[in-house]
């Protein structure tokens, strides 16, 4: 059981989407995606004890040993992630019943679930698997199901957003394809370790070198990494409201993983920035997505629209922290994608709450809320103080380490420059606060009351991580500190 | 393991009652608790001054986020000053409070204890801090629970002051002091208050310059100028909260903040052989002489208090940066004196405003005789800031002086003196006027109608006070002398 663990936690929620697919009655289908999803986290949980402190373990899929059989392979850094998709999905997966209601007609919820939980496990599929080529067909897969949840948005506009990520999704998937069948033309491997092995000695080779561009366009691509984030704020704001909570919280995440895995184990720290210098491409566009996507976000007056460009910003923490090319960096690169996962899908969330209620996201509309939902109000002005960074909140932890990773590199003005920015989700986030608290209500939301407990507890249960993240690192950056000195290569 | 929770308590006494006291529906019950708080709280300091005085330092800690940085408290003597001088006050702030709210018949009257207790609270993490991290914390925790009381009134005017508030005091803080803090950190490895200082044999003195005045300048709440903008635009809050918070809690956090990292952080050898100090010392020469002249032309009496604050504070951050014995011993008299005197001259503004509604001093001709007490603790409250004996300010400037001496800083040594002459030129007309001018001509009857008794005994309790702390100096000099300002010999 202990043993077949890493198939189990692919093979929960993959076999309960079909199943869910099948049952007609909405209220039956949730259910069991409720139990498959969270026997999912408890999977991840217990896969994360067994590699704690540095383990690894390789299960073989149907016992055919690798390079010729599938691998799955997981260390820290993969069960971090998995912790990340399958708790955060999990919570949102559990309000979903709520959020569907007046959304949807009922015989099509169990559809819903279905595509749900086809996402999840495809997102798991990608954080588990040890073989490129999978990579991509999970990836391929998530992509659909993705394009499928966001056109189900109740505006019209859903369907817009949809295609234009299907367009740009469909790009970056046939990039990373090409870039996979370049190695396999080199190499003659599609196993992730063996590719890492027999890569260097081809490093000069032409080949290998476009590889890693059409690679690092394509997963740059689902990343939404400025300037080709033209998708994400767009399939965010029209997506139905607690998924645009899930999709913030997993899929650019994982797509940042993938990448992560890539430049640092297939094609190795060496190859990567010594040869191709990735940094010096991912520093420019990392610093100028944070500056034009916080600017943005500042000004916008639908605060989904604002949330979204708020996540393009915070990418560009994520991938600064690569380009750092220092273990305090790609610790804070790791922590912020756990931390930003958790702080971002927590705010969505209460904003599909107070949408709820409001049946609006203008921040006109948002006025007065603070007294009429002073509990999901709460919840959220802590999240946003996650995001802001306020000390003793997740937030913190990892800007501290970004910063700290710019001061080790003698960046003082990049240092200057986060901090700067940091003044800028101050702005946009204390915009919203301001209008919650201390504007009056206008006088068609007088009577807005307090959501079901059902929301709240998912919403507060973000909010209470948020914190307890800022205060306990172990899991976040304690991991990350240990990912990141093995990826690099220090410290062995 | 007893010490660590007598200090751990002084940060939940005031944040249990502050929630305990919000949770009350009469008025009565809820000054009641806010008083027996505040009581409880100034015991409990109290209590920590025997292992002080036995060279201890009791401390705990309470979290661990990042590598080398923790959450922790610990105590040492100027923080401990510090504490007993907010908890202190809160007492007299309290039953003062209640008369005033009471009196001006404000809204929200259980919001403005909560968040007056919330800020104690937060006051008492800055005091207690064991390193820069949890003092920055609970610094913006300070701006933060202090916001609604600036905003209290609730119209255009306290929204557009508490923007003011919130927009200076955070721009500072984040983009100055937490920069130096993660500066520091990067540097040292470390944020932890020791003695000597950590940054000893981690900086060049160009850095050391730059992250000094970063420290100065980012310390917001400390009114150095071009940043002491916020401090007038406090003074829309109602009385009490600039009476405690705007001339004791928040500025006194702030220039206590720079004492502490110049002690504890530089270590006063550092700042004295690098000249680390010099900007903020130049500034801060500035702001107190450019200050006075500002007061002199405000009539609104408030105002006036507010900008003798900005200049007073910056005798402190001179103090610190002067980097000698004498300096330091003077701005950490400064701060224990100075918040004694202007929170007596606070009082009587608010006891004023009670009793005739009367803000502007120009309106305030003739009425020394209608109330006397008021304006007799106005008038010993003055004497005490400007610095003459026989009240406790003047042991302040006098060691303030003599540690300008000591660094030969001539011009130090005449701005001080030209600046006592400037407060006496702002500050004695007011009592003056009262008991000299004609009162306007429309006669109102004569007779004592004094503001609440709850609002008059407590300024004269503080009036009072500034004389004792003069004839007390000696102690609070030894008191201050614990002050380790160099790292133990090995």
């Amino acid at each position: 059981m202990i043993y077949q663990l890493p198939a189990i936690v692919l093979l929960l929620t993959l076999l309960a989407a079909p199943i869910c697919s099948m049952i007609r009655n909405g209220d039956i289908a949730w259910k069991l995606a409720v139990i498959a999803a969270w026997l999912s986290v408890a999977a991840s949980m217990a896969l994360m004890h067994q590699v704690w402190g540095g383990n690894e373990i390789s299960y073989h899929m149907g016992g055919w040993p690798p390079p010729w059989g599938i691998e799955v392979r997981i260390d820290e850094l993969s069960a971090l992630v998995l912790i990340l998709v399958t708790l955060f999905g999990s919570l949102v997966i559990t309000v979903l019943r709520e959020s569907l209601r007046t959304a949807m007609r009922s015989h099509r919820h169990s559809l819903y679930y279905t595509t749900f939980l086809l996402c999840m496990a495809s997102l798991i599929g990608i954080t588990i698997t040890g073989d490129a080529f999978n990579v991509f067909v999970f990836l391929e897969i998530s992509s659909l199901s993705t394009y499928a949840l966001i056109a189900r948005g109740r505006d019209r506009r859903a369907l817009t957003a949809a295609f234009r990520y299907l367009i740009m999704g469909t790009i970056g998937a046939t990039f990373i394809l090409i870039a996979i069948g370049f190695m396999y033309m080199v190499t003659g491997t599609l196993n992730m370790a063996d590719l890492a092995v027999r890569l260097p000695e081809h490093a000069d080779n032409r080949v290998v070198q476009a590889s890693f561009a059409f690679f690092i366009v394509g997963i740059a691509l689902k990343i939404a990494i400025f300037p080709l984030h033209y998708w994400l704020p767009n399939a965010y704001t029209y997506a139905p409201k607690a998924t645009t909570a899930f999709l913030a919280a997993t899929a650019t995440k994982v797509s940042l993983y993938v990448m992560i895995r890539f430049i640092f184990d297939v094609y190795g720290v060496e190859f990567s920035f010594k040869q191709m210098h990735i940094d010096a491409l991912l520093l420019p566009l990392s610093v100028a997505g944070i500056f034009i996507a916080s600017l943005i976000a500042v000004f916008q007056s639908d605060v989904k629209r604002l949330l979204a460009w708020s996540s393009v910003a915070q990418l560009g923490y994520m991938s600064l922290g690569i380009a750092m090319v220092n273990v305090a960096g790609l610790t804070a690169t790791v922590t912020h994608m756990f931390n930003h996962a958790m702080i971002k899908a927590g705010l969505f969330l209460c904003l599909a709450a107070m949408i709820y209620r409001l049946n609006s996201s203008h921040i006109k509309d948002l006025a007065g809320i603070g007294r009429s939902m002073p509990l999901t109000t709460g919840a959220f002005a802590v999240l946003g103080a996650g995001l802001v960074g306020i000390p003793l909140t997740a937030g913190f932890v990892s800007k501290w380490y970004l910063i700290n990773a710019a001061l080790e590199n003698g960046w003082v003005i990049l240092a200057v420059m986060l901090i700067i920015s940091s003044l800028m989700a101050v702005a946009y986030i204390g915009k919203i606060i301001d209008v919650a608290y201390f504007k009056p209500a206008p006088a068609q939301h007088k009577d807005v009351k307090e959501v079901a407990t059902s929301i709240l507890i998912p919403c507060w249960i973000f909010a209470l991580l948020t914190i307890y993240f800022g205060i306990d690192t172990r899991l976040t950056a304690g991991v990350a500190g240990r990912v990141a000195e093995t990826l690099l290569g220090v410290g062995l | 393991m007893n010490e660590s929770i007598l200090l751990l308590s002084t940060l939940i006494v005031p944040l249990a009652g502050g929630l305990l006291l919000s949770l009350q529906s009469s008025a009565n019950t809820r000054d009641a608790i806010s008083l027996v708080t505040a009581s409880i709280l100034f015991l409990l300091v109290l209590c920590i001054y025997p292992y002080v005085l036995n060279g201890d330092a009791p401390g705990i800690i309470l979290a661990k986020p990042i590598e080398g940085v923790s959450f922790a408290l610990q105590v040492e003597p100027l923080g401990l000053m510090f504490a007993t001088i907010a908890s202190g006050l809160w007492i007299l702030t309290t039953i003062y409070g209640m008369g005033y709210m009471r009196g001006a018949n404000e809204p929200n009257q259980t919001r403005f204890f909560f968040c007056f207790a919330l800020s104690i609270t937060a006051v008492m993490g800055i005091a207690f801090a064991s390193n820069l991290l949890t003092l920055f914390v609970f610094y913006e925790m300070l701006t933060l629970a202090t916001f609604p009381l600036v905003t209290h009134k609730g119209n255009e005017e306290a929204r557009r002051g508490g923007r003011t508030y919130l927009g200076i005091l955070l721009f500072t803080s984040i983009g100055f002091l937490l920069l130096a803090t993660l500066w520091t950190y990067s540097l040292t490895g470390t944020l932890d208050f020791r003695a000597g200082g950590i940054l000893a044999d981690n900086v060049t003195p160009t850095t050391a310059i730059i992250l000094l005045t970063l420290f100065a300048f980012g310390t917001g709440k400390a009114a150095l100028m071009p940043f002491h903008r916020w401090l007038p635009a406090a003074m829309v809050a109602p009385t009490p909260v600039s009476a405690l918070l705007h001339a004791v809690a928040v500025v006194k956090a702030g220039v206590f903040t720079i004492l502490k990292i110049s002690i504890y952080i530089f270590g006063i050898d550092l700042i004295a052989e690098t000249g680390a100090g010099t900007i903020a010392l130049w500034v801060a020469t500035f702001t107190l002489t450019a200050a006075s002249f500002i007061a002199l032309t405000k009539d609104n009496l408030k105002a006036r208090l507010a900008y003798s604050t900005v200049g007073q504070l910056s005798y402190v951050i001179v103090g610190a940066m002067l980097a000698n014995a004498a300096g330091i011993i003077g701005a950490a008299m400064q701060i224990a004196m100075h918040a004694m005197g202007k929170i007596t001259l606070f009082f009587c503004a608010g006891a004023i405003y009670i009793a005739t509604k009367k803000t502007q001093i120009s309106d305030m001709r003739g009425l020394g005789y209608k109330m006397p007490f008021t304006f007799a603790a106005f008038f010993i409250g003055s004497l005490s800031i400007i610095g003459l004996p026989p009240l406790g300010g003047s042991w302040a400037k006098w060691h303030l002086l003599m540690g300008s001496i000591d660094a030969t800083q001539w011009i130090i040594v005449g701005a001080l003196l030209l600046s006592s002459l400037l407060n006496i030129a702002y500050l004695i007309p007011v009592a003056a006027r009262a008991f000299y001018a004609a009162p306007d001509s429309n006669g109102q009857p004569h007779g004592i109608s004094e503001a609440p008794m709850l609002c008059v005994v407590p300024l004269c309790i503080t009036a009072a006070g500034t004389i004792l702390l003069f004839f007390f100096g000696d102690a609070l000099n030894d008191f201050i002398s614990l002050i380790p300002l160099r790292a133990p010999a090995q």
